[in-house]
């Protein structure tokens, strides 16, 4: 591979590449692909996958274009970049579709091949904007991809079609020879992926390697690029989705707490992988359970937290819906279940591949009745790993449901994180009850937690149920002052995980007069918004909930020393109801619900205007 | 699974599974039959009780587990069969129950009960079916006939009825009965089976509501009409009925016919000899419908059994077996994944 480098190389700091196409051309194996060469590279990186709902739209159409961006950079990286560097497009539609975010004087290395009429006529297009000056803004690459892959794979025994769809490996080579990147990671890959099916193996190969020899011997580039490794902690390090790291979060709970894991789950979009990695991991004891629906999928977890195990439920926004009336029968019940909700663009089915903070208030306040359950959010992909063993320790300390929330974009974008050794995560305590004499099934412990009984245990027979439950006892009850004092008592016993959660803290200029209040997957945006400002001199602040329901005890405290207080959210402002609602204290509110995650430099725009241009 | 559990020592009896509190169904509702049948057949099954696990959904049917002495959950309308299904798939060693009504189980709860069906989720699985919503004071069913005047159907039902034998068939149950509250020793024996059965066992159990739809049952299993108008199936036995089994059934075809025993033509040799374990399901479908012939008695007892593995226990035949492949998983490992790079 160490051919002789003729062209100068570029040091760069940071690079944001956008890998698009048609749904069918495997954008999104190309993009994770370099994503994990870069990250085992050791850039700091962060990825998010844009895809369309439709899984093959028709070829050529602007519907079907399916995109995939990743930020890799020699320091420490948020986001996936607000906007590219580099566009890698398949065909016309792919440049149509992604032109406005590109940057100015941005690169687009095109598939020349698939710029025919019928293609052009699919995306819009009157004149072919390879010859009519529309690109002239921009450093555009014509490359035939397909026939210079066809004409690689000449001697493959594969069929025309199937050499035709080698092409993406030939644009990832080109894209590892432009970037100064190594080829043995993908081609791991493809041997391993490919083991069963060996002229699929040397086909894909073969266009990677032609891919990556085209930018050596072609006069069309001038430079090759370099991000250099960046500077981590040390440790052991892998690249990770969000919602693999929740799934790896609960396999950890159920490992650190001795119970059982047991997911109830129907597949949505974007939550599905959970579902997907769980049941792969049932060698280490998991059982999943793909239900019938939505509301089976909870149910089963309802049933096996009764029978004694960590019950998980996953789902999206439309799923959480149909899940509410058993939410309320696990507030009853007082079982401990955590639900993950990767929230996605609402209302009704949405924007189903979508990111948006959707479902805060249908968290908090989605139930009949008076449901308190607490409700926290992972900020980051590798946060989710955290969160979910988090959710699983205040769920059986308090003997409560806990709603997790997560988003597309932090659920399948994924960034490195530095793997804990098994001895540094927190034991998770669980006491089930045993012991006959003077039980009850609604007696209360320090925390106002009931007893958990693991079903089978002799001489602690009860029955439990939907309807209200007398103090202690556990019986039905309609007593009017007993219904009121167990409506005030679930509430306290949620309300006193407060005392059991970290302190909201700040980042940047304590100083500051403004603050920029966030919560879950916006997190990188926003703080990468204060980096930028702050490296600019200007002064600002910025917090970040991780816990919405209780919040932390000092977020009043925190909050009442700005004057200015800036809440963006990927929503009409749920966060700002509450703080409002709770705290009294006005809030100024940026949002902004396109199905994208946040930019950080709409937020850098609107603390700017918020300051009046002060620094 | 660790469950250490101890057997209970010394023989329960029916008193070891009243739960002590009050019963308030109506006096004289199909239930306190339902009940006490139970009551009576646990302690013969020889299971600790601990271990007995009954769940309901909503309705009058549904308030069954509070007078269990067992453990028990009375959950949300519909929901039973999912719930009941966590518990088994998560400890597999223990006796789960279901008690469910015709509204229940048949109108909200009909998605979770057909896929129960279709897994063989290891469920008993009691169906009370009184043909009406009692517990909402008395709305049609989709157990109701048509015509039926009800609260909701002033001028008469137009829906057409679920044949709930039938529905299970279809939806592949490994054991599906039916029962009536007017015959304690038949719905006995048919707990019983239904305890013995591996995988879902389905019992429709004929239940008099006196408040919303009394008597509903009556042409059927009332006192005058159940020697002509029940069939009590047995296992490998020719299907006889009528005062001293004067008449019996016979197969013509797909069409089930009366015949006359004492008739000088036929004798119970022509009768269809009742096979629980038909391979053929079509058969099976043949007496759940008979109900669709008002010329033809209801049969009762065991329509249909069929041995297959169970969904809970595949769960963990296959847990075992990816383990003994791939070896008990190790959290590092799995935390570390396959693609790994240290920084220093």
């Amino acid at each position: 591979m160490a051919q002789e480098k003729e062209k100068e190389v570029l040091q760069l700091t940071e690079v944001t590449v956008r890998f698009a196409g048609d749904s069918g051309d495997g954008m999104q194996l190309t993009g994770s692909q370099f994503g994990d060469t870069t990250a085992l590279f050791g850039n700091d990186l962060n990825t998010f996958p844009d895809y369309p709902a439709e899984i093959r739209a028709p070829a050529g159409t602007l519907y079907g274009v399916s995109g995939f961006q990743l930020h890799f950079s020699s320091s420490d990286v948020h986001t996936p970049g607000d906007s590219p560097d580099v566009l890698v497009a398949m065909n016309p539609a792919a440049v149509k579709k992604n032109l406005h975010d590109l940057k100015r004087n941005g690169i687009i290395i095109v598939n020349t091949d698939s710029f025919d009429a019928k293609n052009l006529k699919l995306a819009n297009y009157t004149a072919n904007p390879l010859e009519d000056g529309s690109l002239s803004n921009f450093k555009v690459y014509p490359v035939p991809i397909t026939s210079l892959t066809t004409a690689a794979l000449k001697d493959s025994p594969l069929s025309p079609k199937d050499v035709a769809r080698c092409k993406n490996f030939f644009a990832l080579g080109l894209m590892y020879w432009l970037f100064n990147m190594q080829l043995d990671q993908t081609l791991n890959w493809i041997t391993k992926k490919f083991k069963k099916k060996p002229e699929i193996m040397a086909a894909n190969e073969a266009a990677l390697k032609a891919g990556y020899y085209f930018g050596d011997t072609t006069e069309i580039f001038e430079n090759r690029y370099w991000v250099e490794p960046a500077k981590l902690p040390k440790g052991t390090y892998r690249n990770i989705s969000g919602n693999e790291a929740a799934a790896l979060g609960f396999i950890a709970a159920s490992q650190k707490s001795g119970l059982p894991l047991f997911l109830g789950s129907y597949p949505i979009t974007p939550a599905t992988e959970i579902l997907h990695y769980l049941s792969e991991y049932k060698y280490i004891g998991v059982k999943t359970f793909q239900a019938e629906d939505e509301i089976a999928g909870i149910c089963s977890s309802i049933g096996a937290s009764f029978a004694g195990n960590l019950a998980i439920t996953s789902t999206s926004g439309p799923g959480l819906a149909l899940k509410t009336e058993a939410i309320g029968l696990a507030v009853m019940t007082e079982l401990p279940l955590v639900i993950i909700d990767v929230q996605r663009g609402g209302p009704s089915t949405g924007l189903p591949t979508k990111p948006e903070q959707a479902d805060l208030l249908q968290s908090i306040y989605g139930r009949n009745g008076e449901a308190p359950i607490p409700v926290i959010a992972a900020a980051s992909p590798a946060d989710c790993f955290y969160m979910a063993m988090e959710a699983c320790r205040i769920a059986v300390k308090y003997m409560t449901p806990v709603m997790l929330l997560s988003d597309g974009y932090i659920g399948q974008g994924s960034e490195p994180w530095r793997v804990p050794m098994v001895d540094e995560l927190p034991e998770i305590k669980v006491n089930f009850r045993t012991e006959k004499e003077g039980f009850a099934p609604y007696l209360r412990d320090e925390n106002l937690s009931r007893p958990w009984v693991k079903l089978g245990t002799p001489g602690l027979e009860h029955r439990i149920g939907g309807l209200e439950k007398q103090h202690i006892s556990g019986n039905v009850s309609h007593d009017p002052d007993n219904h009121d004092f167990m409506i005030k008592l679930r509430a306290q016993k949620v309300k006193k995980v407060e005392d059991d959660i970290p302190l909201l803290e700040i980042r940047g200029d304590e100083e500051s007069e403004l603050l920029v209040v966030g919560w879950g997957g916006t997190y990188g945006a926003i703080t990468e918004a204060v980096d930028r400002l702050r490296k600019n001199g200007t002064k600002v602040a910025q917090t970040h909930f991780k816990y919405l329901f209780p919040m932390p005890k000092n977020t009043k405290d925190i909050l009442s020393r700005y004057k200015t207080i800036l809440v963006p959210e990927i929503n009409l402002g749920q966060l700002a109801l509450l703080i409002r609602d709770q705290f009294l204290i006005p809030v100024e509110q940026l949002n902004l619900v396109r199905g994208l995650p946040l930019k950080s430099s709409d937020i850098e725009n609107k603390i700017l205007e918020l300051l009046g241009g002060k620094k | 699974m660790s469950n250490n559990i101890d057997s209970t020592t010394g023989k329960l009896t029916a008193k070891d599974f009243v739960s002590g509190q009050d019963v308030r169904w109506c006096p004289g509702c199909g239930d306190y039959s339902i009940l006490a049948q139970v009551q009576r057949t646990l302690p013969e099954l020889g299971i600790p009780k601990e271990n007995i696990i009954w769940i309901s959904g909503i309705g009058c049917s549904s308030r069954f587990p509070y007078y269990m002495g067992t453990y028990g959950f009375h959950s949300i309308h519909g929901r039973a069969a999912a719930i009941a299904s966590g518990v088994k798939i998560a400890r597999t060693d223990l006796s789960v129950w279901v008690a469910t009504g015709d509204g229940d189980m048949m109108s909200i709860g009909g998605n979770h009960f057909i896929h129960m069906c279709r897994k063989n989720v290891d469920l008993k699985v009691l169906l009370f079916n009184n043909r009406i919503y009692g517990l909402t004071k008395g709305q049609y069913s989709p157990t109701s006939d048509v015509g039926i005047i009800s609260k909701s159907t002033p001028y008469g039902s137009i829906d057409y009825p679920f044949n709930p034998l039938s529905l299970a068939l279809g939806a592949g149950a490994t054991f599906v009965s039916r029962s009536a509250d007017n015959d304690p020793k038949h719905m006995q024996e048919i707990i019983r089976k239904a305890a013995d059965h591996k995988g879902t066992a389905f019992v429709e159990i004929l239940q008099n509501c006196v408040i919303f739809n009394d008597g509903a049952f009556d042409y059927v299993t009332g006192k005058d009409n159940k020697i002509e108008k029940m069939l009590y199936l047995k296992h490998q036995q020719p299907m006889t009925f009528g005062k001293d089994n004067s008449k019996g059934i016979k197969l013509d075809g797909f069409k089930p016919v009366v015949i006359d025993l004492n008739d000088g033509v036929h004798s119970v040799n022509d009768c269809w000899i009742h096979d629980e374990l038909d391979k053929d399901a079509a058969r099976s479908f043949i007496l759940a419908h008979m109900t669709d012939h008002p010329e033809l008695p209801m049969p009762f007892g065991v329509i249909r059994r069929e041995l297959k593995p169970t969904y809970d226990e595949a769960v963990e035949a296959q847990i075992d077996a990816i383990t003994q492949k791939r070896g008990k998983g190790d959290l590092q490992k799995i935390l570390l994944g396959s693609n790994t790079w240290e920084v220093s």
